[in-house]
C-alpha cells in the first residue's frame, strides 16, 4: 500500500464523494456552534423547511458575546441578550444540546469540546469559528466554516471542500527555560509570515511537540490558522490517550478498548510524502511576543522590531502602517516598555495549566499599579479546577482576580474591551486593529510573558522569573 | 435557495492597496450581533471609514467619491483571520460583486463563493497594473468574465484566474451547495451505512 500521510488518512475515510473539477463531499462527525455564526444558518435552514439531519452530533455553547462578570445575572447588553436567546431557542426548536450560561459545562468552545473528551483522534469536525483547529492537537481534521457551511452541516452532516496540500512543520530538540508552546507558534508564524501555510494543512511534528502536554498541543494547533493554514494537526500518542481517559463523553470500557486500537493507526506512514516541509530547532525559540498587527509580526521579547529596509519592500507600507497603529518605530526594543493591561485567557490561553503557569509567576509578588489585569478562564470547569487548586487565592494574594469563562477581551464583543491607544499583553491568538476594542494596541504573548508583565509593569522577560 | 448568479461584470473599480486585509477590519466583531444577514453593509470596514466622532474618515477610498463600482481591489491575503461570512455579507450587501486580489485568506474565500461574490485571485504584477490603472484614472473599467475565467483592463491586457468548475457553474447558474448536498442525501445516508463509523455519538 502507498505510504500515506495521517491527514490522508482520516479525509479519505471521510470522502462521501468526490466531484469532478470541484470540491470533495466530507462528512463531519462534529459539529460544534455557538451563538455569533449560527443563527442565520438556522434561519436558513428553516426557510428551506429542511430538519437537521444529525441533531446529536452538533452540540452548542454560549461564549463570545457572553459577560465575565456577573453571569448570574440577564445579560446586560440587548443585542448579545438576543443573540444567546436566539442560540437558546434555536437549540430547543431543534433538539441540539447546548450547554448554555451557567450550565456546569459552558465554556468557550474550543476548550469544553476538548476537556469533554468530545474531541476523539480520527474525527473530522467543524464549528463556524477559524480557532476549530485547536482540536487538531487530538489527531482530527478540525477546521473552521462559515455560516453558510454550518447550514451544510445542519442539512446533510457534510461540507464541500477542495481537497488542501499538506505540510509538515518538525521541531526537534528542547525549550529552554521560560519558552512554552505559544511561542513556538508565535515563532513559526513570525518565520514563514501570516498567510505562509495558506492552502496547507499542517502537520506538527518532532521531539519539541511530541514531548508537550495536550493542553501545550492545543496552542499550537490553535493558532495554526494564523499562519493561513486550514488546520493544524498533532498525531495521538499515549500523551493523548493518557488526557482522553475517563473524560465525560470519551469511549469507556470495551468501546475504549476498541478506539484505542484504532487510535494507534492514527500517524504518518515513514515514506509518506508532504507537499512541503519545514523544520525548526527549539534550541533556538526565546520567548515571543508580536510587536504589529498581525500576528506573523513577532519577535524574540528581548529582541529588536525589525528596522524599515529590512521588510521587503512592498510589505513596507503595510509595515509602517502597523508601527503607526502600534505607535512603535522601526528597530527600537520593546523590553521594559510599559503595559497597560494584561489579559490571560482565550482558546489559546485559557486552560488550566495556563493558569497555573501565570499564578507560579505573580505567586508572592504583587500586580503592578499601572496595570488593569483580567483573567479569564476558558471554560466552568477551568473556574472550578482552578479554585480547586486554590490558584484564585494564589492570584487574589498578589492582586488578581480571577473572572467567569467566556472569550472576552480575545474579540472584545462583551465589554471587556481594551482603551483606545492602551497597550495589552495578551495571550490571545490575534492582534489585528481593534481586536481587543477600537484602538487597542495588542501585543501577543505567552501566559508567563503576560504574568511578568502583569507584576513588573512592563515588558519582560519571563525567563527571568521563572 | 439560489446564489446571486454572476456572469460577466464591467465595472469601475475600488482600489485599496494594503496587504493582509483581514475579517476584524471588514467588519469588527462588535457588529456581528445581528440574527439575520442584511444590513452589514452598513458596518463595511467601519473603523477605517469613520473617525472617532464617527464622523467619515475623508481619507478612506470608501469615502472618497472619485472611486465607485462593484470591483474591490486589494492586496495580497486578503480576508485573513476570523471565519465570520459576515465579512463577504458585508461586501456584497455594500454592492461589491468581485474582489480582486493576488492571494485569498482560504475561508474567506469559500465564504465569498458562497454569496455570489468572485474572488478573483490574480499574479502579483497584473494586480499592480490593475492598482495602477485604477489610481491614474478612476474612470478605468475592468472586465472579468466568469464563463471565459478571464480579468481585462481597458488596454486589452488580460489575465486568467482559476476557480473550481463546480464553483463556476453554481455561480453561473446560480445554484447553491445546501440544495446540492440535500441532492446528494441518499449517497449521504449509504456513505454511514458502509463506514464503520469509527464513533457512534
Ligand atoms: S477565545 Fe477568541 S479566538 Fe477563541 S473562540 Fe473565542 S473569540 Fe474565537
Amino acid at each position: 500500500m502507498e505510504p500515506k500521510t495521517l491527514f490522508d488518512k482520516i479525509w479519505d475515510r471521510h470522502v462521501v464523494e468526490s466531484i469532478e473539477g470541484g470540491p470533495d463531499i466530507l462528512y463531519i462527525d462534529r459539529h460544534y456552534i455557538h451563538e455569533v455564526t449560527s443563527p442565520q444558518a438556522f434561519t436558513g435552514l428553516e426557510k428551506r423547511g429542511v430538519q437537521l439531519m444529525h441533531p446529536e452530533k452538533t452540540v452548542a455553547t454560549a461564549d463570545h458575546n457572553i459577560p465575565t462578570k456577573g453571569q448570574h445575572l440577564p445579560i446586560q447588553e440587548a443585542l448579545s441578550r438576543v443573540q444567546v436567546k436566539t442560540l437558546t431557542e434555536n437549540c430547543e426548536r431543534h433538539g441540539v444540546t447546548l450547554y448554555g450560561l451557567n450550565h456546569p459545562y459552558n465554556g468557550i468552545v474550543h476548550v469544553i469540546g476538548t476537556e469533554l473528551g468530545m474531541s476523539l483522534p480520527g474525527m473530522t469536525m467543524v464549528c463556524g469559528d477559524s480557532h476549530t483547529s485547536t482540536h487538531g492537537a487530538f489527531g482530527t481534521i478540525a477546521f473552521g466554516i462559515g455560516t453558510s457551511e454550518v447550514e451544510m452541516v445542519f442539512a446533510s452532516q457534510c461540507v464541500l471542500q477542495p481537497k488542501p496540500k499538506k505540510m509538515r512543520i518538525t521541531i526537534d530538540g528542547k525549550l529552554q527555560k521560560g519558552v512554552t508552546s505559544k511561542d513556538i507558534i508565535l515563532y513559526v508564524i513570525a518565520q514563514i509570515s501570516a498567510s505562509g501555510a495558506t492552502g496547507y494543512f499542517v502537520e506538527f511534528a518532532g521531539e519539541a511537540i511530541r514531548a508537550l502536554s495536550m493542553e501545550a498541543r492545543m496552542t499550537v494547533c490553535n493558532m495554526s490558522i494564523e499562519m493561513g493554514a486550514r488546520g493544524g494537526m498533532i498525531a495521538p500518542d499515549e500523551v493523548t490517550f493518557a488526557y482522553l481517559k475517563g473524560r465525560e463523553f470519551a469511549p469507556k470500557g470495551k468501546e475504549w478498548d476498541t478506539a484505542l486500537e484504532q487510535w494507534k493507526q492514527l500517524k504518518t506512514d515513514e515514506d509518506a510524502v508532504f507537499d512541503k516541509e519545514l523544520a525548526f530547532s527549539a534550541q533556538d525559540i526565546g520567548p515571543m511576543i508580536t510587536y504589529g498587527t498581525n500576528p506573523g509580526m513577532g519577535i524574540a521579547v528581548d529582541g529588536n522590531i525589525p528596522q524599515l529596509d529590512s521588510v521587503p519592500e512592498k510589505a513596507q507600507a503595510s509595515f509602517k502602517k502597523s508601527l503607526q497603529y502600534m505607535d512603535f518605530e522601526a528597530g527600537s526594543a520593546l523590553m521594559g516598555r510599559p503595559v497597560d493591561y494584561v489579559f490571560l485567557g482565550s482558546c489559546t490561553n485559557g486552560r488550566i495549566e495556563d493558569l497555573r503557569s501565570f499564578a507560579a509567576v505573580v505567586r508572592g509578588k504583587q500586580k503592578a499599579p499601572n496595570v488593569t489585569a483580567w483573567i479569564v478562564p476558558g471554560s466552568q470547569q477551568v473556574a472550578k479546577q482552578a479554585i480547586a487548586e486554590g490558584l484564585d487565592k494564589i492570584l487574589e494574594e498578589a492582586g488578581f482576580e480571577l473572572r467567569e469563562p467566556g472569550c472576552s477581551a480575545c474579540l472584545a464583543m462583551n465589554e471587556d474591551k481594551i482603551p483606545e491607544g492602551k497597550y495589552a499583553v495578551s495571550t490571545s491568538n490575534r492582534n489585528f486593529e481593534g481586536r481587543q476594542g477600537p484602538g487597542a494596541r495588542t501585543m501577543l504573548a505567552s501566559p508567563l510573558t503576560a504574568a511578568a508583565a502583569a507584576v513588573t509593569g512592563k515588558i519582560t522577560n519571563p525567563a527571568e522569573l521563572v | 435557495m439560489s446564489l446571486p448568479k454572476f456572469n460577466i461584470l464591467k465595472s469601475t473599480c475600488i482600489p485599496l492597496p494594503v496587504e493582509n486585509v483581514d475579517t476584524d477590519q471588514i467588519i469588527p466583531a462588535r457588529f456581528l450581533k445581528a440574527t439575520s444577514r442584511e444590513g452589514f453593509g452598513e458596518n463595511l470596514f467601519r473603523d477605517w471609514r469613520y473617525n472617532k466622532d464617527q464622523s467619515p474618515n475623508t481619507e478612506f477610498v470608501l469615502n472618497n467619491s472619485t472611486y465607485s463600482g462593484s470591483i474591490l481591489v486589494a492586496g495580497m491575503n486578503f480576508g485573513s483571520g476570523s471565519s465570520r461570512e459576515h465579512a463577504a455579507w458585508a461586501l456584497f450587501d455594500y454592492g461589491f460583486r468581485a474582489v480582486v486580489s493576488s492571494f485569498f485568506a482560504d475561508i474567506f474565500k469559500n465564504n465569498a463563493l458562497n454569496n455570489g461574490l468572485l474572488p478573483v485571485q490574480v499574479s502579483e504584477a497584473f494586480l499592480e497594473k490593475v492598482l495602477k490603472a485604477v489610481q491614474g484614472h478612476p474612470e478605468t473599467e475592468v472586465r472579468i468574465d466568469l464563463p471565459q475565467q478571464l480579468i481585462t483592463l481597458p488596454d486589452g491586457s488580460s489575465e486568467a484566474f482559476e476557480i473550481n468548475a463546480y464553483k463556476k457553474s453554481c455561480l453561473l447558474n446560480g445554484f447553491d451547495d445546501i440544495d446540492f448536498l440535500l441532492s446528494k442525501k441518499d449517497k449521504i445516508k449509504e456513505y454511514e451505512l458502509k463506514t464503520a463509523m469509527l464513533y457512534e455519538t
